[in-house]
């Protein structure tokens, strides 16, 4: 599927976690991350057990580990941030390599540092089993404030618009004899930029019209019948389960 | 008129004409002047034609009749509601325009989705949608594609779904903006006979003047604004006046 719905954090696929309900998915990503921001950060082996629990999830959605490793990335300011800490943090202080390190301070950027990766690893997972649109019915079956379904919806809608007319300028630019790997003509791209965001703009108008002409009253409809079942939420939030008893394993062990 | 007594009044045979314009004038935002007093009346199940050149106010009157635009001043009725707030989702259930370009009306990953969007808008069960779906996409010779994205269709298949997005919504009213434009001659004549079998009242705009005469027995003609030609398409399309005064041309060899 193109229309660039298939963002660039999904991986299709017909896994059962692929074809888990979004709402569940949804829940139980929220539920799990809770888990794992509750657990103290001193209990060490347990963020092991997290990482445990989300790789059996990858597994039976068939996600290579490479594939998440990769799309991490989007993390590192936040390692900046942690690196930061030690060196900035209070007494007392450890000696390490002849650095004089805070403790407070590396433990300060352990916590961030593994909640923070456990958690776009846990969102990632849930962006790469469910399309862009399965997270908003998702959402509005969850009943989130309509406006954030809305504004959710139209940004999917603007960026399909934005990609398809910034490729068909570039065409129309080639076509002309417009050569971008010429420095000097760095200057067309750049005005083209700006040509993009306001043809885009009216473009997302104009199909913005289109759909109100379509009875569009800023809710995105249901299109396929289909109820979640007990069944499914009970499957679905298995791993959350695991998640609670990850959690309170921690808060035992310190 | 009310929504619940304009349907007494169908039901007992003496429904308002379908659509009925009054002195619209409309100026865009920047000032320009696009309606100038347009005044016209379609009856229920006539077919006609919008004629006019570039810049005419085709489209900016397309869009007054479900209440994109609203008039500066005159009236809008169709099946005798007036167009505005109160009614606006009726109306739009009424009146489904194809517009001008497909791009602008196909939005969602695939072709039946984007199919599905309006009639479950306008409250078709989930469980009918797929039945309405498969009809439209049936109607316009597209069921092989409807688990495409409509990004990767050709111009023509584009159109034809654009098409079928508003057939599902099972319109009174079919306002088409141009719908022969960047069709082969083919796909233009499938076109036709698709618009030939259906029901529905239709406005359509089209600059095609022999797909005018094909399809709708009456044209009207609108240039700068005002509607300038009323009558039969063939009466019109035989005086040579009218057309040269309004940018209006025959293709070459045809004749009438
Ligand atoms: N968004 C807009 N802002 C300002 N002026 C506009 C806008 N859209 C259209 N116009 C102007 O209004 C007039 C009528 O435009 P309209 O699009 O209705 O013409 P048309 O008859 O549909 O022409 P065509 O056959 O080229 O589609 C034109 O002069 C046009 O320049
Ligand atoms: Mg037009």
């Amino acid at each position: 599927m193109g229309a660039g719905h298939a963002h660039p954090l999904h991986l299709p696929g017909t896994s059962p976690v692929h074809r888990m309900p979004a709402e569940v998915k949804i829940v139980a990503a929220v539920l799990l991350v809770v888990c794992v921001v509750a657990t103290p950060r001193e209990a060490f082996p347990v963020f092991g057990g997290f990482l445990l629990l989300l790789g059996a999830v990858w597994v039976a959605a068939g996600i290579p580990p490479g594939w998440i490793a990769r799309r991490a990335v989007i993390e590192l300011p936040f390692v900046v941030l942690a690196v930061l800490l030690p060196f900035t943090g209070e007494a007392p202080t450890v000696v390490w390599l002849g650095v004089t390190l805070s403790e407070p301070g590396l433990l300060g950027a352990w916590n961030i540092l593994v909640k923070g990766t456990l958690g776009v690893l846990t969102s990632l997972t849930l962006a790469a089993t469910t399309p862009m649109r399965e997270l908003l019915h998702g959402m509005a079956r969850l009943h989130a404030p309509t406006l954030v379904v809305t504004i959710a919806t139209l940004m999917l809608r603007y960026v399909d618009v934005i990609v398809a007319e910034a490729g068909r300028m570039r065409v129309a630019r080639i076509s002309r004899g417009h050569d971008p790997r010429f420095l000097w003509q760095v200057g067309a791209t750049a005005r083209g930029v700006g040509a993009l965001f306001l043809r885009s703009y009216e473009r997302g108008e104009r199909v913005h019209l289109a759909m109100l002409s379509r009875g569009w009253t800023g809710r995105m409809p249901q299109l396929q019948p289909g109820r979640t079942s007990a069944a499914q939420w009970l499957v679905g939030l298995s791993p959350v389960a695991a998640g609670v008893a990850l959690a309170v394993t921690g808060w035992v062990l310190t | 008129m009310k929504p619940a007594e304009v349907r007494a009044r169908e039901r007992l045979g003496q429904a308002p004409p379908s659509l009925e314009v009054d002195g619209l004038t409309f100026a865009y935002p920047d000032g320009h002047p696009a309606l100038r007093g347009v005044g016209l009346r379609v009856e229920r199940g006539e077919r006609v034609a919008l004629l006019g050149p570039n810049g005419a106010g085709k489209t900016t009157l397309v869009l007054h009749l479900n209440g994109i635009l609203t008039a500066a001043q005159g009236s809008v009725r169709v099946a005798g509601l007036p167009v505005g707030a109160p009614h606006l989702h009726e109306i739009r259930r009424r009146v489904g325009i194809v517009f001008q370009d497909p791009d602008d009306q196909l939005f969602m990953p695939t072709v039946a989705e984007d199919v599905a969007f309006g009639p479950a808008n306008f409250g078709v069960p989930t469980d009918q949608l797929a039945a309405r779906v498969d009809a439209a996409l049936a109607a316009v010779d597209m069921t092989g594609h409807r688990d495409r994205s409509p990004l990767h269709l050709s111009g023509g298949q584009r159109r034809r779904v654009a098409l079928a997005t508003v057939l599902a919504c099972e319109p009174e009213i079919l306002v088409l903006d141009e719908p022969s434009s960047n069709l082969d001659p083919v796909a233009r004549r499938e076109l036709a006979d698709v618009l030939g079998r259906l029901d529905a009242t239709m406005l359509m705009v089209t600059h095609d003047l022999p797909y005018a005469l094909q399809l709708c027995p009456r044209s009207i003609v609108l240039d700068d604004g005002v509607v300038v030609a009323d009558g039969p398409t063939r009466e019109l399309l035989r005086d040579p006046d009218l057309l040269r005064r309004h940018r209006l041309e025959l293709p070459y060899g045809f004749t009438l």
